[in-house]
């Protein structure tokens, strides 16, 4: 009861937004639905920026939401739209043996995070730095600008091979798309292709 | 358990919430009236009458229709998916709504007429009551909060609005709604770009994220120190102009984006009647619908707020030394403006079709935003 006494709001703020955390995490693996379980994920991310916000660090809590809720989950939903993935589809028998694996997994995974939990203490008794937007960048352009260059580096990497991946496969579609918009920007085409199309 | 009501500021905590309900019933009023104004000049725009029956001339009319939608039977069809369906228009109306704790409506410190009085009594009464507190209601801040990243949280909360749309369109389960709620994400994530990378010549100007703090360095020189008249340097002849240029690009860069990204015309594609019926609210009536008819509106409030407080210099204008209280005043004008220019776009512009709407944000404003960018660091160095 003696920590209980020393309780603040702040802590109850760390309550809510971590359990929702959990609670959603939980919700995007159970979830049959592909976009029940995008859903879980963007709440995710939202209470993860709570959290931030809680350990005072306001800059990353506003990207978290802008880069992974705002950007990444909409790319997300938007191709589970357009595929109109419903339900997942039973895939039991290809992942039978994956089940035995998961326990021994979890558990190297709560010790590692224990063991982590060790070494770094608390968070946020360690640093009294505000998140600001100033704080964050000169973190990032002095001390730490060669990791943060190597993750552009690699986030570019990523951005060209999929773009490599993505035209290869496509090469052939890609050049009807475009020959026939080429065509359509011309206006006797139009009137044309789509005449066609209500024939067909 | 003392600890933890000892840790709440109570006097804080209830000024920001009359704050919150006082600017939220503004905004409910500003969206009320922008419908009707809406309905009002576009039929002077196509030579016709518009609503003048409901109170002197149909200005009771925002009210009628508000108890209609109440009234009306909520239907919530068959097929839907139940759960987002209802979901879907809150999680649209939400986010939008907890952006205006970062509208910068006037000047700090503002006297309050009558603030002596509401001070004293107050602090009486908190006495005899053994609180004690401490307020000071002489002057007033006419903004919630203001925090080092309020931008940012701007896009953050304006981004996630996409969500509602998205769910509604899928959750209708009908064709058009979904169409519909995919042109809205592709146009949603295409122009966030061009907005976003359009406020960064702006910034790079005040050399601050927080919305309060680059209005205030917008005072000045007769109230006129905005930054599309070149910001702080406004004034200074050849300098006022180099640094006018940038910021005079990126209002307009903004400006298109912002249209795009509140779905509006000319950049409706959502929900284009000609093609999707009404696009992802298709399969909406009622209070639903009309928690998205008024999602839309507040974000077009708080995109016109931001060109406000970014570009056109917030709540500063001629004589705003003198009389503080113009401040609120010059700021709401201004973003009566923005909520007219919107309305008079979109009784002069067809739609655009949908690849001419991607390649216009993709090949032009991305480019243009970016060279805009390098434009505004490079003067901005050569200048001070």
């Amino acid at each position: 009861m003696e920590q209980f006494a020393q309780i603040q709001v702040s802590h109850l703020f760390f309550l809510a937004f971590a359990s929702l955390a959990v609670v959603a995490a939980f919700n995007v693996i159970l979830q049959r639905n592909p976009i029940y379980s995008a859903i879980g994920l963007i709440v995710v991310m939202c209470s993860l920026a709570g959290l931030f916000l809680t350990l005072s660090a306001e800059f990353i809590a506003a990207i978290q939401i802008i880069v992974y809720a705002g950007a990444i989950m909409v790319l997300f939903v938007f191709v589970i739209m357009l595929l109109n993935i419903r339900e997942e589809d039973a895939k039991a028998d290809r992942q039978k043996y994956l089940k035995f694996l998961a326990v021994p997994l979890f558990l190297a995974l709560i010790g590692v995070v224990m063991a982590a939990l060790k070494t770094i203490g608390n968070p946020a008794a360690s640093s009294n730095v505000p998140g600001t937007v100033e704080n964050v960048a000169e973190g990032m352009f002095t001390n730490y600008l060669l990791p943060f260059e190597a993750t552009s580096v690699l986030i570019l990497m990523a951005i060209v091979g999929s773009m490599f991946l993505a035209r290869r496969e496509s090469a052939e579609d890609t050049n009807e798309i475009e020959t026939a918009l080429n065509a359509a920007n011309q206006p006797t085409a139009v009137e044309e292709s789509s005449e066609e199309e209500v024939h067909a | 358990m003392s600890s933890l009501i000892n840790s709440i500021d109570f006097p804080y905590v209830l000024g920001a919430l009359i704050k919150v309900v006082i600017f939220w019933i503004t905004i409910m009023i500003i969206c009320a009236y922008a419908v009707y104004a809406e309905r009002r000049v576009l039929a002077v725009i196509q030579n016709r009458l518009g609503p003048n029956r409901v109170g002197w001339q149909g200005l009771l009319q925002p009210f009628a229709d508000l108890i209609k939608f109440i009234f009306k039977e909520d239907i919530i069809p068959m097929s839907v998916n139940r759960a987002l369906y209802v979901c879907a228009p809150i999680i649209s109306l939400v986010p939008a709504m907890m952006v205006l704790i970062v509208y910068p409506f006037g000047p700090d410190n503002l006297p309050l007429p009558g603030g002596e009085f509401l001070t004293q009594t107050i602090n009486d009464l908190t006495t005899k009551l053994g609180l004690g507190w401490n307020v000071d209601l002489r002057s007033v801040n006419l903004h919630v909060t203001h925090f080092n990243v309020g931008i940012l949280y701007i896009f953050a909360m304006t981004g996630l609005g996409v969500y509602g749309i998205v769910v509604a369109g899928w959750a209708s389960n009908s064709k058009y709604s979904l169409l519909g709620g995919l042109r809205s994400s592709a146009q949603m994530v295409s122009y966030e770009l061009g907005l976003s990378l359009s406020v960064v010549a702006v910034l790079l100007m005040a050399g601050t994220l927080d919305l309060t703090e680059i209005v205030r360095q917008q005072s000045g020189w007769g109230g006129m120190r905005w930054n599309i008249f070149g910001g702080t340097s406004a004034g200074e002849g050849l300098k006022s102009l180099a640094m006018a240029i940038p910021a005079i690009i990126a209002f307009f860069i903004y400006l298109i984006s912002a249209i795009a990204e509140t779905n509006r015309v000319p950049f409706d594609l959502p929900e284009a009647e000609t093609e999707l019926v009404a696009g992802f609210h298709t399969e909406y009536s009622a209070l639903k619908f009309a928690l998205f008819f008024i999602a839309e509106y507040v974000n077009m409030t708080t995109v016109s707020v931001l060109a406000t407080s970014l570009f056109l210099g917030g709540w500063n204008g001629p004589f705003i030394n003198v009389f503080p209280w113009l401040g609120p005043i010059y700021f709401l004008g201004k973003v009566f403006f923005f909520l007219f220019l919107y309305i008079w776009l979109r009784g002069t512009l067809p739609r655009l079709r949908y690849d001419q709407l991607m390649n216009f944000g993709w090949k032009f404003l991305l480019p243009a935003a970016l060279f805009n960018i390098a434009l505004a660091a490079t003067i901005a160095v050569l200048v001070y």
